[in-house]
C-alpha cells in the first residue's frame, strides 16, 4: 500500500476542507451586521455545506483509490468514506432537529460550528492511522462534545452534564494516551499498521504483558466513547443535563466514531488478514476477542436492565443506547468480516430509529415542556398530530427491540448470524435473551401512548409539513428499509473494507 | 539513569494522578490531578522516545501538552460557570443527575 506524502494527500482531504470553509464562512457571514441578525443563515449554510460534504465524499470514493494518506496519519479507505457519509448524515438530522427545538431557541451561531466541528473530527478519528492521531481526533471530537452538552448556560443540568462529561472524558483519554505510550514503547512506532507488522513478526511475545497492559487502557478510552461498561457511567447523566438534539448527535455520531476507531484498531493491528480467504484471525498471544465477548455481555445487560427503572425520557434512550452499543460490541468481539458489515448495516439502522426516537422526544418535550416518560401518556388522543407521532413511535419503539418487519429487525439478524458463524452460540443466546428484556420497556411507552389517558389537554401543535415529514420519513425508512434492505447491503459489503497490509 | 527508572516515575505520577481525580472533592484539584495524569504519560513517551532513537515519542508529547491546555480550558470554564451559580467548586454539590432508584 502506498503511502502518500502531504501534497499528494490533500485531494482525499477535500470532503474535511469544505466542512473546515463552510465552519469559516459562517464565522464571517456573522461578522455582518444585517446577515447576523436572521437565525436562519447559520444552520441553513451548514446544512449545505454538510450536504456538499457528503456528495464530495460520495465522489471521491468512486475516484480514488484507497491509500495511506499524510505520511501515514490517515488510511482512506472505503471504511473511512462510510464514516464520512455517516457523520454528515447524523450532523444534518442534529442541525434540523436542533432548529425545531424549543430549548435551543435563540441558540448563537457557535452553536452551529460546534456541531461542524465536531461532524469534522468524527471522519478523521475513523481514519485515524497514527496512535497520536487517534488520540487528537478523540479529543477533537470530545472537547467540543463537552461544551456542546454545557451550551445552556442558563440550565443547572446542562452544566452539570458538561463538568460530568469533561471529567470523565479527560480521565479516560488520559488512561487511554498511557495505554498508547505502553505500545509506542514496546513496538517501537506509532503506525497503527506498523504496530501490525511488528506483533506478527513477534511470535515469541516480546513484551507480552506490557502490551496486553497498554491494550486494554487502550480499550477504556475507545469504551468510554461507545460508552461500553463499565465506562459507562457519564452517559445517563450526560445524555439528560444536554440540550435534547445534543443527545440525539452524541448517541448517533460520536459513538459511530467510537465504534469506527475500535474496529479499525482491533481488525488491523490486533489481527492478521488473509485477502484470499477473507479471514481474519487474531494474534495468538494478545487475543482480545473473549475480553470484547465480556465487555459485549455486560454493556447489554446493564444497558437493558438499568433502563427497565428510567422514568426519565432521555436516560431511558440513554440506556437503550448502552444497550445498542453492547449488541454492536459482539460483532467486534467476533473478528470476521460478516460481523464487520453487521456493526456497520446496525449502524444505519440504529441512526434511522434512534433519531427517529428522539425526534419524537423533541416533539413530546415541546409541547408539554416534561421530559418523564408520562409525558407520554395518551399521546395517541392528543390533538394536534398525536395519531401520527404515536404511531412513528411505535415504529420506532418496535424497530429498536429488533422485531420484524422493521430494520431493526435485519440490523440485528445480522448481527447475530455474524456470531452464529463464528459459533459464538452462547454471546448470541445472551443478545437475543436481552432483546426480550428491552421488549418490556420499550413496550411500555407503546403502552403510555394507546391505552393511557393525556395528563394534561395539550395539544402536540405541529405547525406545517417539514419537521412531521422528516419523523415520517425516518419512520417510513424504518418499515420500508425492513422488508427490502438489498441496497444497504451492497452498501455495507462495499464499506467493510479496511486497509491492511 | 535508566529507562526503569523514568518509567517508575512516570507510573508514580500516572497514579497519583488517578487517585486524585478519583477521590478528591474539589474540583480544581480534580483537574490538576488530571494534568498530572497527562504529565505522567509525557514523561513514559519522552523516555521511550529517548529509549528507542525515535523522535515520534517527543512529537507526541508536544501535542498531549497543547490538548492538556485546550482540555483544561474547556474544564475551567464550565468550572467558573457553576463556581457563579453555587459559590462552590466541591463535587459533591452537583448531583441533581443521578438514577432514582423506586422499588
Amino acid at each position: 500500500m502506498q503511502v502518500l506524502d502531504n501534497a499528494a494527500s490533500f485531494q482525499y482531504f477535500l470532503p474535511e476542507a469544505i466542512l473546515g470553509l463552510t465552519l469559516l464562512l459562517i464565522l464571517i457571514l456573522d461578522l455582518n451586521k444585517e446577515l447576523s441578525k436572521s437565525r436562519l443563515i447559520a444552520p441553513w449554510t451548514a446544512g449545505v455545506g454538510l450536504v456538499l460534504y457528503i456528495v464530495v465524499a460520495l465522489a471521491l470514493r468512486v475516484q480514488l483509490p484507497e491509500a495511506i494518506t499524510f505520511h501515514g496519519m490517515m488510511a482512506n479507505d472505503a471504511f473511512t468514506d462510510f464514516f464520512r457519509v455517516f457523520s454528515g448524515a447524523s450532523a444534518l438530522l442534529a442541525i434540523f432537529l436542533s432548529m425545531h427545538s424549543k430549548e435551543l431557541e435563540g441558540v448563537k451561531i457557535e452553536y452551529w460550528i460546534l456541531i461542524l466541528g465536531i461532524t469534522l473530527g468524527m471522519p478523521v478519528l475513523a481514519g485515524a492511522n497514527n496512535l497520536l492521531m487517534i488520540y487528537l481526533a478523540m479529543e477533537m471530537v470530545s472537547i467540543l462534545s463537552y461544551i456542546i452538552v454545557g451550551y445552556l448556560k442558563k440550565s443547572r443540568k446542562s452544566s452539570e452534564a458538561a463538568l460530568k462529561y469533561v471529567l470523565y472524558g479527560a480521565t479516560a483519554s488520559g488512561i487511554m494516551i498511557y495505554g498508547l505510550s505502553i505500545i509506542f514503547g514496546v513496538s517501537g512506532t506509532l503506525d497503527v499498521l506498523e504496530i501490525q507488522k511488528f506483533l506478527v513478526n513477534n511470535p515469541v511475545g516480546t513484551g507480552r504483558i506490557a502490551l496486553f497492559v497498554g491494550l486494554v487502557m487502550t480499550l477504556a478510552g475507545f469504551g468510554y466513547k461507545i460508552s461500553a461498561v463499565p465506562f459507562h457511567m457519564w452517559a445517563p447523566d450526560v445524555y439528560q443535563g444536554a440540550p435534547t438534539p445534543v443527545t440525539a448527535f452524541l448517541s448517533v455520531g460520536p459513538k459511530a466514531a467510537g465504534f469506527a476507531i475500535l474496529l479499525r484498531f482491533t481488525y488491523t493491528a490486533l489481527a492478521q488478514f488473509n485477502p484470499e480467504t477473507g479471514i481474519f484471525t487474531p494474534l495468538k498471544y494478545l487475543d482480545i476477542t473473549g475480553l470484547m465477548a465480556v465487555l459485549a455481555v455486560l454493556t447489554m445487560t446493564v444497558g437493558n436492565f438499568l433502563a427497565i427503572q428510567q422514568n426519565n425520557t432521555k436516560r431511558f434512550l440513554a440506556y437503550s443506547s448502552i444497550a445498542h452499543a453492547g449488541y454492536m460490541l459482539i460483532a467486534a468481539a467476533t473478528l470476521s468480516s460478516l460481523a464487520l458489515q453487521g456493526v456497520l448495516f446496525y449502524l444505519i439502522a440504529y441512526f434511522i430509529m434512534n433519531m427517529g426516537a428522539f425526534a419524537v422526544a423533541i416533539i413530546v418535550i415541546n409541547a408539554t415542556g416534561s421530559e418523564e416518560l408520562t409525558a407520554f401518556k395518551g399521546l395517541a388522543k392528543r390533538s394536534g398530530g398525536g395519531a401520527l407521532i404515536a404511531l412513528l413511535m411505535m415504529v420506532f419503539m418496535v424497530s429498536l427491540v429488533g422485531l420484524p418487519p422493521t430494520f431493526g429487525f435485519v440490523g440485528k439478524f445480522y448481527l447475530f448470524m455474524s456470531v452464529i458463524q463464528a459459533k459464538l452460540y452462547w454471546l448470541a443466546v445472551i443478545g437475543m435473551l436481552n432483546s426480550v428484556v428491552s421488549l418490556y420497556y420499550y413496550m411500555r411507552v407503546v403502552k403510555h401512548m394507546y391505552f393511557d389517558e393525556p395528563e394534561d389537554d395539550k395539544s402536540l401543535g405541529l405547525k406545517g409539513f417539514v419537521f412531521p415529514g422528516v419523523v415520517a420519513s425516518l419512520g417510513l425508512a424504518t418499515v420500508v428499509l425492513g422488508v427490502y434492505w438489498g441496497p444497504i447491503v451492497t452498501f455495507v459489503q462495499e464499506s467493510a473494507q479496511l486497509i491492511s497490509k | 539513569m535508566s529507562l526503569a527508572h523514568y518509567l517508575t516515575l512516570a507510573i508514580a505520577l500516572f497514579t497519583i494522578g488517578l487517585i486524585g481525580v478519583v477521590l478528591r472533592r474539589n474540583l480544581l484539584v480534580a483537574f490538576m490531578s488530571i494534568e498530572l495524569m497527562l504529565n505522567g504519560v509525557n514523561l513514559s513517551f519522552i523516555a521511550f522516545s529517548r529509549y528507542l532513537g525515535d523522535m515520534q515519542g517527543q512529537m507526541a508529547a508536544f501535542f498531549i501538552v497543547i490538548l492538556a491546555a485546550a482540555e483544561a480550558a474547556v474544564g475551567l470554564a464550565i468550572i467558573v460557570l457553576l463556581f457563579r451559580r453555587q459559590g462552590s467548586v466541591q463535587s459533591n454539590l452537583f448531583q441533581n443527575l443521578k438514577d432514582r432508584i423506586e422499588v
